[in-house]
């Protein structure tokens, strides 16, 4: 029975050897009988097992794959969210007083404190400053007002550093209002700069710090 | 009150005639009053000369000539318009040649204009008569359109200018329009109100429109993303061509040169806002007049000599009205103010003879129109009424049109500057920087 056995395993080993051989050609023709229908069920076996091995390193390699994706979908995902984040601060509305262009000590100077930031984080970056009027004053004036307004916040941004090839300007006046009522809450709101981003910012990276 | 009114046209129409009947005697004598003879009209004669429109054949377009005429020569604030109570002016006939001036100067008319129909030539005769003299000063042919025809207004505001000018020696402004923005399109009005139409292409901004000297041509600025280009066109047609070297920058304020060929405006960008012209005719020749550095210089408007531009400039602080030479030399305070008292000066207007300049000032916070005398420099306040602004000079000389909130709205009114004397253009929607044309020839029309 021992001897059997051997022998049946010599022979799907040897069937085995054949199989990984990869090209060399079968001698014997085997001749059906009880020995070589339990090699040929071993053989069955044995290229399962391989097939169950090859499964799961596939599978391994699936699930390693998908991790991999996951991991750069949520690099992407942050990097979206952070991007969306200094978006946020660029489109943060710089305020002015009735008839004025001077940057505001306060509030309107944390603001525009942030954008310089972010403009010298991401070296990449081109904006676009809008100014615009509340409805008050001369229609043509408030063109010229706008434009000042947009230079002032100019101004204030190249004075520390930000090349002026970065940063374009132009002026809405008393066109492009945000709150379209007449009262001084709508007019507050109105008197302000817009910052748009012209080239560059499809990725960018939030200043240290913020 | 409608016995009243019964009661009044009974003994008008008892008066008129007994006028009638006793008018041949009358006629004779000087002054026909001294017969004891009195009107019942609630007439006061004052400065102004009395005019009356006559009755005559009835008809659709006939009833309309006379009602664009009658409008017309009021709105010309030249003449006290005599009506007389329930149209009893119609049956002062003036059917054939029978002018009956000793009638109309009892009446308290200088003159008198009739409209005799041809129905023939499909013509009226439009004559205007001189009661004191007693003689036919002026008489125009009206072609008489259909009343759909769009130029069928326009051809009687032009009789009425004639009127106007025959009677007084002084300019009429009947045959003209006035742009203006609303709500982003630029849209044109008649200047008696009828008429509005919308001139710019839908999705386009509109802002500041001006007219050229002959009044077939308008350049405006369409607006987009912060920039402006100035376009330049037929204010009937659809066709409007950029002004060149004004696109991909913010341009507007601008304003023809007398003679047509320059087109001066304002510029904002990088150097804040300065003045710059552009020669049409030769298309070319882009030159900056001013140069800020810490002000803005904007709004420019040509003397009708063309040799000097009155414009804005914050040099002193508050905007002021300035003026320079048409090169730019030469650049000095215009509109005297006082430093921290006078509030901020903007919008300024040449007048069409060149002696006066209107402009908008803040008084106490709101905008007033003021006219200036080119020559002594002389400031006057014409409203105070609610918000008052953007004043643009009739080719009469005599009227402005301005913005007025005074209703509550921003709408288009016109003041007659002698007098005082105001009325409301435009209705509906919130109508801005209005351009008042030249007269508008007649081959513009379609």
């Amino acid at each position: 029975m021992k001897l059997k056995f051997a022998m049946t395993l010599g022979v799907a080993v040897m069937v085995l050897a054949a199989a990984c051989g990869g090209g060399q050609p079968e001698e014997v023709a085997p001749v059906p009988n009880q020995d070589s229908i339990a090699a040929e069920q071993a053989r069955r076996d044995s290229l399962a097992r391989e097939q169950a091995r090859r499964d799961s390193i596939a599978r391994a390699r699936r699930l390693e794959e998908e991790s991999i994706r996951r991991e750069r979908e949520e690099a992407v995902r942050m990097e979206r969210e952070l991007t969306e984040a200094v978006l946020a601060i660029l489109m943060t509305h710089v305020n002015f007083d009735f008839d004025r262009s001077s940057i505001r000590p306060g509030g309107d100077t944390e603001v525009l404190e942030m954008k310089l930031a972010v403009l010298q984080a991401n070296a990449g970056l081109e904006v676009v400053i809008v100014g615009n009027a509340d409805e008050r004053g001369s229609d043509e004036y408030n063109m010229a007002l706008g434009m000042r307004r947009a230079l002032s916040a100019k101004k204030w941004l190249t004075d520390r550093g930000i090349a002026p090839n970065r940063v374009a300007v132009r002026s809405m006046g008393e066109e492009d209002p945000v709150d379209p009522r007449s009262n001084e809450e709508a007019w507050a709101k109105n008197r302000r700069d817009e910052f748009a981003v012209v080239v560059g910012g499809d990725v960018l990276i939030l200043p240290p710090g913020m | 009150m409608t016995r009243l009114c019964r009661a009044a046209r009974s003994v008008l129409t008892l008066a008129v005639a007994a006028l009638v009947l006793t008018a041949a005697p009358l006629a004779a004598q000087d002054p026909p009053i001294e017969q004891g003879v009195r009107i019942g009209i609630t007439y006061t004669p004052g400065l102004r000369p009395g005019m009356l429109v006559l009755g005559g054949a009835r008809g659709v377009v006939l009833d309309s000539v006379r009602a664009i005429l009658q409008r017309d020569l009021r709105y010309s604030d030249r003449f006290e318009m005599i009506t007389l109570p329930g149209g009893d002016s119609l049956f002062l006939g003036s059917a054939g040649a029978f002018v009956n001036h000793s009638l109309y100067a009892a009446l308290g008319a200088s003159f008198a204009v009739a409209i005799r129909a041809d129905a023939d030539t499909a013509t009226a005769q439009v004559t205007l008569y001189d009661v004191r003299g007693e003689t036919a000063r002026r008489t125009i042919a009206l072609v008489l359109k259909p009343l759909d025809d769009p130029d069928f207004r326009m051809s009687v505001h032009r009789v009425a200018d004639d009127i106007v000018r025959a009677a007084s020696g002084e300019p009429g402004s009947a045959a003209t329009r006035l742009l203006f923005i609303q709500r982003g399109r630029l849209r044109r009005v008649d200047f008696d109100g009828a008429d509005v139409a919308t001139i710019s292409p839908f999705g386009v901004a509109a802002f500041s429109p001006a007219w050229a000297p002959g009044g077939d041509q308008i350049v405006y600025t369409e607006l987009s993303e912060g920039w402006g280009r100035l376009v330049v066109g037929d204010p009937l047609g659809d066709v409007f061509l950029p002004v060149p070297e004004t696109e991909g920058l913010l341009n507007y304020a601008a304003a023809f040169s007398p003679d047509g060929a320059l087109v001066a405006f304002a510029r904002s960008g990088d150097e804040g806002t300065e003045v710059y012209t552009y020669n049409l005719a030769r298309d070319c020749c882009l030159q900056r007049l001013t140069v800020g550095r810490f002000s803005d210089n904007l709004s420019p408007t040509f003397s009708p000599d063309g040799r000097r531009i009155a414009f804005v400039s914050t040099r002193a602080g508050l905007p002021q009205i300035y003026v320079m030479a048409a090169d730019g030399t030469g650049q000095e305070l215009f509109a005297p103010f006082d430093y921290g008292v006078t509030g901020s000066s903007l919008a300024p207007e040449w007048s069409p003879d060149g002696t006066r300049i209107a402009f908008h000032r803040d008084v106490v916070g709101s905008p007033q129109v003021f006219i200036m005398d080119a020559r002594s420099r002389m400031v006057r306040q014409l409203t105070s009424a609610g918000r008052n602004e953007d004043p643009t000079w009739a080719p009469d000389g005599r009227h402005i049109a301005f913005i007025s909130s005074r209703t509550g709205r921003r709408q288009i009114w016109v003041i007659d500057v002698e007098t005082g004397r105001v009325r409301q253009l435009t209705q509906a929607g919130d109508t801005r920087l209005p351009a008042w044309s030249p007269r508008i020839p007649e081959s513009t029309n379609p």
